[in-house]
């Protein structure tokens, strides 16, 4: 039984969260001292990877300096960034691997820690058959790492089950992309922001999840471009929009479709583009027929002359450019709102161009590189399908085994959760994920913990699902391995090892080579450093879509960054896609795709008349695990707010920071209110990077988008009413 | 040498801290930032300020010390209070107007933005506007910020009949050629 082995009070004590606000060594002794070396790589946060120099002395980051030369980010960081040094030393850090007995976790040796864990696994995979273990991966990993814990779940293992954290952020994206496409990337690069007349962001709080993007966005307006912003609540980014659609929680289709009824009714599509370089034109235009303002504005809660307005200034300019992010994404038709806004692109001739195209706004530090090489349940390395014979055989080959062998295509990361939760996994091996925070439905996700026979787990701090594992392995922070990821561009990074990890964690490569020995397939990972995992992948991604064997560790920093597709040595790289006019399919179109409107998975009723909605605060990252130990990042924003408009605050009696209770069909939480005209009154607004009585996703709900499997985050009914008093325990 | 200058455009902030956050990374005054960034009113408005010190021609701060304990570089930059003379009165702190110097009770001496003077001393950027996300804050050369930006720099304002010029530049819409703060500036008075 994976239960959590003590009180919640003394985990906490023993492992934090414990806010750490100076740096190793203090703020006026050790750290003031000159640094032995600056190390060049990239911030461990989110997908814009922006470059930064680490400072380093006694095998600790005693702080940072901006790296200017980095195109990218030319030395600017979000505050993450500028605090992301603070979690070196932090006396929460795992320095051995732990065993949990009745009496708590103990601290065991690497021998004894390893043992355990194979053995479980044999044990159960013996009684219960490979599948009844899963695998968690995590796309705050690097390449090298997400492409081990690929092969290791199939070759090691051999289980169907696995899946990552990106299955809660950027596969939305990329099941849209390669139906439109046939490739899983954003198609330009950043640089091409700044030169577009018309911007339009989608679904996405640029200002909180992607500060670096802003920069590029108010150059665009330098420049004389317009920007609209789409989202039922106003963000920073929003200050400068020139036209902004507050849409209701879950119509951006409708919006989007919308848009491309006033483009088709007003004859503004490019004809001859449409023609040459697209199929399935018609039946897209069919289907937004019926979308005329009026209708759209109905649904969507937009005015049909701001609807109009958007469809005719992104049609009749030069350069059209779409932005989006988990806004549209995170709903159980995720994959149409991308398609649909793909459509719009497509049907003005906006790809391919300079300044003009679309794309997605990576959410997590290697989302890109994290998605490409094999950490997700349907895919082998180079973006390849499972199911595709000939990539079986080809992986296999690389692999040094039959392609019978590899197991087909398994559960996606929620469904895994609901697999263990009714029996049928018994068996979970995770790292760099923490579902218990990031998971939809969190008392069922707890359940479902609880429910397992063996849960092992590989992290550097306990996170709050870490507490439920037999066994913890003591890993690395991403400045204590090197390996590569692709930034938000497809742009792929060099990064580098600063430190070695502390006390006696080791290394996340190591660690699942080692499992990996003494599972009995040694002989497939050999590796001793990520240099030989990253020559095999190059190896298993050639030919594939994300094609990175002609890159290498030198080239990337010779080049700053290399763009994939890389075919070969001397090949550049492909800073943007489609240039030629050619899309990846094998037809070499794009494909316009038919989108259907329909209601949310968790719809709005009497007893939940109003939409929650969850997302990010600049200061936190993701589920906290490491952004909630640094104590400055906490300070900014210690606890989640509940923001709601004063027309509804009003209506129910509710004034500024008193104690509101949340309800939905699944859980209530009471937090403080923050009584702000920024958003919808028909919608409130909870960050979610807590745990237990703060946790947003208490709320929310497993309804996912089909193709995707992405949650539908983004659209809850709830209800509220005014609490008496703060929660117990605040 | 490219003269630089600092430009703050209040338009472009998003408010993240991350000036604050690395301002407190400075080697002068470690752990305690320096900037402020403000919601001007976060009930009615996502809008926030940041502001750093103007670093005027003729510091109010430094005329009104009564210990002479705040200087002037030569190049423009006014310091933090020195602290053998600093007698933490708080006059300067009351007397900027644009609310800068910050009394820090636990050093008993004002502690105020000195454009990051051991940076910029050696050829760096300023930390905050090296970092700053959505370049509200930039240190940039000014022929590159005429150039490339739609707002335009002022560095004069006007307090009621006295005018302030200041080493900072604003960026103001382009037919501003200097800020006006109080009611006084738009009404007819003889001169004093």
């Amino acid at each position: 039984m994976a239960v959590p082995p003590n009180d919640e009070a003394r985990l906490i004590e023993r492992f934090g969260p414990h806010p750490q606000y100076e740096p190793p060594g203090g703020w006026q002794d050790e750290s003031r001292r000159p640094a032995e070396k600056l190390v060049k790589t990239h911030c461990c946060f989110c997908g814009q990877q922006c470059g930064i120099q680490l400072k380093v002395r006694d095998n600790r980051v005693i702080g940072f300096e901006p790296w200017e030369e980095f195109p990218f980010n030319r030395g600017m960081l979000c505050p993450k960034g500028v605090k992301r040094y603070m979690q070196s030393g932090h006396p929460d850090r795992l320095l051995a691997p732990l065993i949990r007995e009745s009496s708590g976790f103990r601290e065991a040796n690497w021998d004894e820690a390893l043992n355990r864990v194979a053995s479980r696994i044999r044990e159960i995979q013996e009684r219960h058959g490979p599948d009844a273990v899963a695998v968690y991966g995590g796309a705050s990993l690097t390449t090298e790492k997400a492409y081990l814990l690929g092969k290791f779940a199939r070759v090691a293992l051999g289980t169907r089950h696995i899946d990552y954290n990106g299955r809660l952020c950027m596969v939305s994206a990329g099941v849209a992309y390669k139906l439109a496409f046939g490739v899983d990337r954003s198609p330009n690069p950043w640089n091409d922001i700044p030169l577009a007349d018309v911007l339009l962001l989608a679904g996405s709080n640029v200002a909180d999840c992607s500060p670096i993007t802003t920069d590029y966005i108010w150059r665009c307006r330098d420049r004389g471009g317009k920007l609209i912003v789409i989202d039922p609540r106003m963000t920073p980014i929003t200050r400068n929009a020139d036209l902004y659609l507050p849409v209701r929680p879950g119509t951006d289709l409708a919006l989007f479709m919308g848009m491309l009824h006033v483009i088709l009714r007003d004859g503004l599509e490019k004809r001859a583009f449409i023609a040459k370089h697209t199929i399935g034109f018609d039946d897209v235009a069919a289907s937004v027929k019926p979308y005329d303002p009026a209708t759209a504005a109905r649904i969507t809660g937009v005015p049909p002359e701001s609807i109009e307005k958007a469809g005719r200034w992104f049609a009749t300019c030069e350069r059209g450019f779409a932005l989006h992010a988990r806004g549209i994404e995170h709903q159980s038709k995720g994959v149409e709102n991308v398609l649909a806004l793909i459509n719009i692109c497509l049907a003005t001739g906006n790809i391919g161009r300079e300044g003009a195209g679309c794309v997605m706004i990576t959410g997590q530090g290697n989302g890109q590189g994290g998605r490409e090489h094999g950490q997700k349940c349907d895919q082998l390395p180079g973006q390849r399908s499972i199911t595709d014979p000939e990539a079986r055989r080809y992986v296999a080959r690389v692999w040094g085994i039959q392609p019978e062998q590899i197991p087909q295509a398994g559960y996606s990361a929620v469904e895994i959760m609901e697999a263990i939760h009714r029996g049928e996994i018994k068996a979970l091996l995770s790292i760099c994920f923490n579902p218990l925070v990031s998971l939809p439905d969190a008392n069922f996700t707890a359940e479902a913990l609880k429910k397992l026979e063996f849960f092992s787990v590989i992290d550097f701090f306990m996170s709050e699902t870490a507490q439920y594992a037999d066994v913890i392995l003591a890993g690395s922070l991403q400045e204590e391995e090197e390996g590569v990821v692709a930034n938000v561009e497809g742009r792929v990074l060099h990064i580098q090892q600063a430190i070695t990890p502390p006390g006696e964690a080791r290394v996340d490569s190591q660690i699942i080579c080692e499992l990996a020995r003494r599972l009995g397939h040694g002989q497939h990972f050999p590796f001793q450093s990520p240099r030989e995992i990253f020559q095999e992948l190059r190896e298993a991604s050639r030919g594939g879509c994300a094609d990175y064997y002609g890159i290498t560790y030198e080239k990337i920093d010779r080049q700053m960054g290399v763009f994939w597709p890389c075919p070969s040595e001397d090949h550049p790289g492909t800073p943007r896609l489609f240039e030629d006019g050619k899309f990846f399919h094998s037809d070499g179109k794009a494909h316009f795709m038919v989108t259907e409107y329909r209601e949310a998975g968790d719809p709005v009723n009497e007893d939940y008349p109003l939409f929650l909605t969850t997302g990010r605060v600049v200061s936190q990252y993701l589920s906290g695990t490491q952004t909630r130990r640094i104590g400055a990042l906490v300070d900014q924003y210690p606890e989640p707010r509940l923001e709601i408009h004063p027309r509804l605050a009003d209506d129910r009696g509710i004034r500024d920071k008193d104690w509101v209770t949340v309800t939905t069909r699944r859980a209530e939480i009471t937090l403080q209110d923050m009584v702000v005209r920024t958003i919808r009154p028909d919608t409130v607004f909870i960050p979610y990077h807590w745990p237990g009585r703060k946790s947003a996703n208490k709320l929310t709900h497993r309804t996912l988008d089909p193709r995707s499997k992405i949650p539908e985050f983004k659209v809850s009914a709830c209800n509220l009413r005014k609490s008496e008093g703060p929660p117990e325990g605040a | 040498m490219t003269e630089y200058g600092f430009f703050i455009d209040p338009s472009r902030c998003i408010g993240c801290q991350s000036c604050v956050n690395a301002c407190a990374e400075c080697e002068t005054h470690r752990g305690y930032p320096m900037i402020h960034v403000d919601f001007i009113d976060r009930r009615n408005t996502i809008d926030t300020v940041p502001m750093v010190c103007m670093h005027c021609d003729k510091p109010t701060c430094a005329e009104v010390c009564p210990a002479d304990a705040i200087k002037k570089n030569e190049d423009g930059v006014v310091q933090s209070s020195l602290k053998p003379r600093c007698i933490g009165c708080s006059n300067c702190v009351l007397a900027c107007p644009f609310g800068v110097p910050k009394m820090m009770s636990e050093l008993e001496q004002m502690m105020k933005c000195d454009m990051c003077y051991d940076r910029t001393s050696s050829g760096k950027r300023p930390m905050c506007a090296t970092v700053c996300p959505s370049q509200a804050l930039a240190y940039v050369p000014m022929e590159q910020i005429l150039r490339e930006r739609r707002e335009k720099p002022a560095n004069l304002f006007f307090f009621g009949n006295e005018p302030v010029r200041t080493k900072v530049f604003m960026m103001v819409p382009p037919d501003v050629d200097a800020m006006s703060i109080d009611v006084l500036d738009y009404m007819w008075e003889p001169c004093r």
